[in-house]
């Protein structure tokens, strides 16, 4: 009976420790002679181990999506479409405003006839989406209030479609194996994004900030063959409109022909002063209508480039609709806020345009793909960056694995001192832990972080501790005269329960910071974790077992070297 | 065999005053620095790295021989005179440039997160073209927000844990064992991070990974005493808390030292050999360590030994008043709702006097 189980023990071991071994230096495909070597180990653990980007290198950034600005935008936009919704549907309004201050978003309408507002409301319906928006009535005005959890709502729409553009911009641009995905409380709007191996992530964090807002316009101004109407200064625009400016107007910057400023490279001193042009507002066709666009070298030999775009058809059709019938008045390509180019409408156009301006191959190229990838739906800020090069990552491995090694050589030579033969089985439960560890990390598909080897370390302290526990115990009840199994017997007994207490605390501490720490805390707890898990197998049962086999072989035990 | 301690009998709660005095000392002297360099400079309690404050560290290898202050004077004509530059132990052509954060928080932090990098090598490039003269080998650049979060979400973690602990031990022990052992802990932390701001060690994310394992591990070997109490409180029901608390201590002894010594040896060993960036976290790590050993001893057993008392004492004297106000739940062992004697060398010590 008793030989069966020590069988039975002996076998589990077996098996786990081979899976163990295989799991960690074994290839993922089938095994060749040559991976047997040394080098051939060496080669299959670095492909088997994922190294976080702290020993790897590469770039982590952390962005934070500006929603505010994004219900902002909706707020507005939704305003400015209320008022010509009414005025279609025969009802004429007094005056639409809006209130967009964060956590605070309303559009108020104001109407001479309190009676009407139920038509108003259900005309305005029809025109505009609200379905997020609640109406309430009060003296002569209807109120549209984002309520907080629509406005959560909207905000994590908005963050949700900035990541996949973000994800389909890394994706056009070739980085390899990004990593994409949202970073900390859902409420903070967070994104996270880990480039490995990209050192200097200056373009691709420009080129993932690129906003490319592409709005088409109709400026203000007398019609061809006179000149676009423009200013030298914001303030003579905005005169042009009596000093305010209506919420159908818009006074933007004219910058014509200077460069984007783009990819690191400062923009250029501008050829011609700064103007400024009174626009219509709302847009005409915005970017959201866009079906695809590519940078092209301008025409005449010139090495400057231009973005031509096409527009789907829905777009085609407002476009071509509004170009044709306004023939010879001027219209505007706005991208970011700012007016890239003018041009007056010969004839009907329907889906096809171009941004011309002096773009260099690299901006026309990073400013066409951001365009195709569509607009994000609010500018982003970057909160975090972190860079690591290769060298210093290597370094950072290369004095993690000095510090563990000398760490453990230390206490296996300790423990053989100390507790002789029995050091030998406390070696062996910590040899086995540190590879079921590893076994671990790779088949949860965990990332190994700097943390994660100091967390290794640890583990190394508190598998000790264990074995250190159970043979103190065992030797006190040596002490006290008991029989050699007996004693074993009641040392594991007694020890195992400060074991089970003082693991379950541990684990307790870094699961809190596995589940709500970032970045290093998790990196260290996952680790620990298991570690912890492990070692209560490798410590305890292992250990036992090599205790039964030692009592096993021999009838008697007279002494057990401890 | 080879033994530490051949039947030590040490009296540990004897000295429990001396004890509670280092202790207190050395929390006092931590809270002084702190609080005086607060006063000195509204930041200044605590070196905070950029996870906590802000800012952008570029660590940089330079090709030819250089100094600190030859790199200060370059940044500075470049406008960059607020940066400070901070040799790497280990290699002598590496230094990280710190810049911190510009202004207050909100729209700036967004520039700085952008800029840090761009300013240093803009001012890097006038000594020499970059992977020729100098070369950038990682960067850390955090905004305020974030900063703040990072630093909010450390607290917010290692309170919930020490939460977490304190629920475990009160269902394995009594809730006096695992208020003992909470406050054994906090007291580790306080004396770790006293170290931190007298001598102006950088509080990195890393170093709050240390304290939470240090939390573990405090409250580990204090687990490993409490263990021993609860079961010599079965063995020997005749026995004072007084003396079993001390012979528990002394059994698990050699178990202390052994455990505990090749821990701090294997975080010596990081200390030594881990590199500059593991340095904030073995560093937390060791002086946690070394203060969780002794407070297991020496706070946190003090002070459920006192707790224990007084609540018996006031079992008892209720039960003297024949009024059964109190009943404690039995969970870990029954024996010590039984309000014993208490022994010749416990009355010594008037109760609640520790």
């Amino acid at each position: 009976m008793k030989k069966k189980n020590l069988l039975q023990r002996a076998i589990i071991i077996a098996v786990v420790t081979l899976l163990g071994i295989y799991i960690v230096i074994g290839p993922r495909r089938k095994p060749r002679l040559s991976d047997f070597t040394w080098s051939g180990i060496k080669a299959t653990l670095a492909s088997n181990i994922r190294l976080g980007l702290d020993l790897k290198g590469g770039s982590h950034l952390v962005m934070r999506v500006k929603t505010d600005e994004f219900l902002k935008k909706l707020t507005e936009g939704n305003a400015l479409a209320i008022q010509p919704a009414a005025r279609d549907a025969g009802y004429s309004p007094n005056d639409v405003k809006w209130e967009a201050t964060s956590g605070n978003y309303k559009i108020l309408l104001e109407a001479a006839d309190p009676s009407k507002f139920g038509e108003i409301e259900e005309a305005v319906k029809k025109k505009v989406d609200l379905t997020d928006w609640t109406s309430s009535n009060s003296g002569n005005t209807i109120t549209w209030t984002l309520t907080p959890t629509a406005q959560r709502a909207l905000a994590e729409q908005a963050t949700e479609q900035a990541k996949r553009i973000i994800e389909s911009r890394l994706d056009a641009v070739g980085v390899a194996e990004p990593l994409v995905q949202r970073h900390g409380a859902l409420s903070s709007h967070q994104i996270l994004v880990q480039m490995p191996g990209i050192q200097d992530p200056e373009r691709v964090k420009e080129l993932l900030k690129g906003e490319s807002r592409l709005e088409l316009v109709h400026v203000v101004s007398p019609p061809s063959p006179a000149s676009a109407q423009t200013y030298a200064t914001k303030e003579e625009a905005e005169a042009s409109l009596g000093g305010t400016v209506p919420n159908n107007r818009r006074v933007l910057e004219y910058a014509e022909r200077t460069e984007p400023t783009t990819a690191g490279q400062p923009a250029p001193a501008t050829d011609k002063p700064k103007q400024w042009v009174v626009v219509e507002w709302p847009p005409v066709v915005d970017g959201s209508e866009l079906r695809n666009a590519s940078a092209t070298q301008s025409q005449g030999g010139s090495s400057d480039y231009q973005i031509a775009f096409s527009f789907k058809p829905t777009g085609a059709e407002k476009f071509g609709t509004w170009t044709g019938a306004n023939i010879n008045q001027y219209m505007g390509v706005v991208l970011n806020n700012e007016v890239k180019s003018i041009a007056f409408i010969k004839s009907q156009i329907f889906d096809q345009g171009e941004i011309s301006g002096r773009f260099t191959k690299d901006s026309a190229d990073d400013l066409a793909l951001t365009l195709r990838s569509g607009a994000l739906p609010a500018p982003i800020e970057y909160q975090e960056e972190r860079t690591v090069g290769p060298s210093l990552g290597a370094d950072s491995i290369r004095s993690g694995v000095r510090a563990s090694v000398f760490g453990l050589l230390f206490v296996v030579l300790f423990m053989l001192f100390y507790y002789r033969g029995s050091g030998v089985n406390a070696v062996v439960a910590l040899l086995l832990n540190m590879i079921l560890m590893l076994a671990a990390l790779i088949v949860f598909g965990a990332t190994l972080t700097l943390p994660g080897i100091a967390g290794m370390i640890l583990t190394i302290g508190m598998a000790v501790d264990s074995n250190v526990l159970i043979f103190e115990r065992i030797r006190e009840e040596l002490l006290t005269g008991k029989t050699i199994p007996s004693a074993v017997e009641q040392g594991f007994q007694r020890a195992i329960v400060t074991i089970i207490d003082t693991h379950v605390t541990t684990i307790i501490s870094s699961l809190f910071l596995f589940v709500f720490g970032t970045g290093p805390l998790r990196g260290f707890a996952v680790t620990l974790v298991l570690g912890l898990v492990i070692n209560l197998f490798s410590a305890v049962y292992v250990s036992r077992t090599i205790f039964m086999w030692q009592l096993g072989r021999k009838r008697r035990l007279e002494t057990l070297s401890i | 065999m080879i033994q530490v301690f051949k039947s030590i009998n040490f009296d540990w709660l004897g000295r429990r005053r001396l004890f509670i005095g280092i202790s207190v000392f050395l929390m006092l002297a931590g809270l002084g620095s702190a609080m005086f360099r607060q006063l000195k400079n509204p930041d200044g309690a605590f070196n905070l790295g950029v996870d906590f404050k802000g800012g952008t560290v570029v660590t940089t290898k330079f090709n030819r021989p250089t100094t600190a202050e030859a790199i200060r004077e370059t940044l500075a004509r470049q406008g960059l005179a607020d940066a400070t530059i901070q040799g790497v132990t280990d290699r002598s052509d590496t230094f990280l440039i710190k810049l911190p954060l510009e202004g207050a928080a909100g729209e700036q932090s967004q520039t700085e997160v952008e800029l840090g990098r761009k300013r240093v090598r803009d001012a890097l490039n006038t000594i020499g073209p970059e992977r020729e003269a100098y070369e950038i080998l990682g960067t850390e650049a955090v905004g305020a927000v974030a900063g703040a979060q990072l630093r909010n979400k450390a607290i917010a973690v290692t309170l919930a844990a020490l939460v977490g602990m304190l629920v475990y031990i009160a269902f394995r022990f009594e809730w006096t064992y695992g208020a003992a052992a909470v406050i054994a802990v906090f007291h580790d932390v306080l004396v770790t991070l006293g170290f931190f701001s007298i001598f102006q060690w950088e509080v990195s994310l890393t170093v709050i990974a240390a304290l939470l394992t240090l939390v573990g591990a405090s409250v580990n070997d204090t687990i490993v005493v409490f263990d021993r109490v609860r079961e010599n409180r079965r063995l020997h029901r005749r026995d004072s808390l007084y003396k079993i608390t001390n012979d528990s201590i002394n059994q698990t002894l050699s178990r202390t030292v052994i455990t505990q010594g090749l821990i701090i040896l294997s975080v010596l060993a990081m200390v030594i050999f881990g590199g500059d960036v593991l340095r904030g976290f073995s560093l937390a790590l060791l002086i946690g360590t070394i203060v969780g050993t002794y407070s297991s001893i020496a706070v946190a057993s003090p002070i459920m030994v006192w707790w224990e008392q007084r609540i018996e004492a006031a079992n008892k004297a209720a039960a003297l008043g024949a009024a059964p106000v109190t009943t404690r739940s039995p969970r870990a062992g029954s024996s010590k709702v039984k309000a014993e004697p208490l022994s010749a060398r416990a009355e010594k010590h008037p109760r609640g006097a520790v």
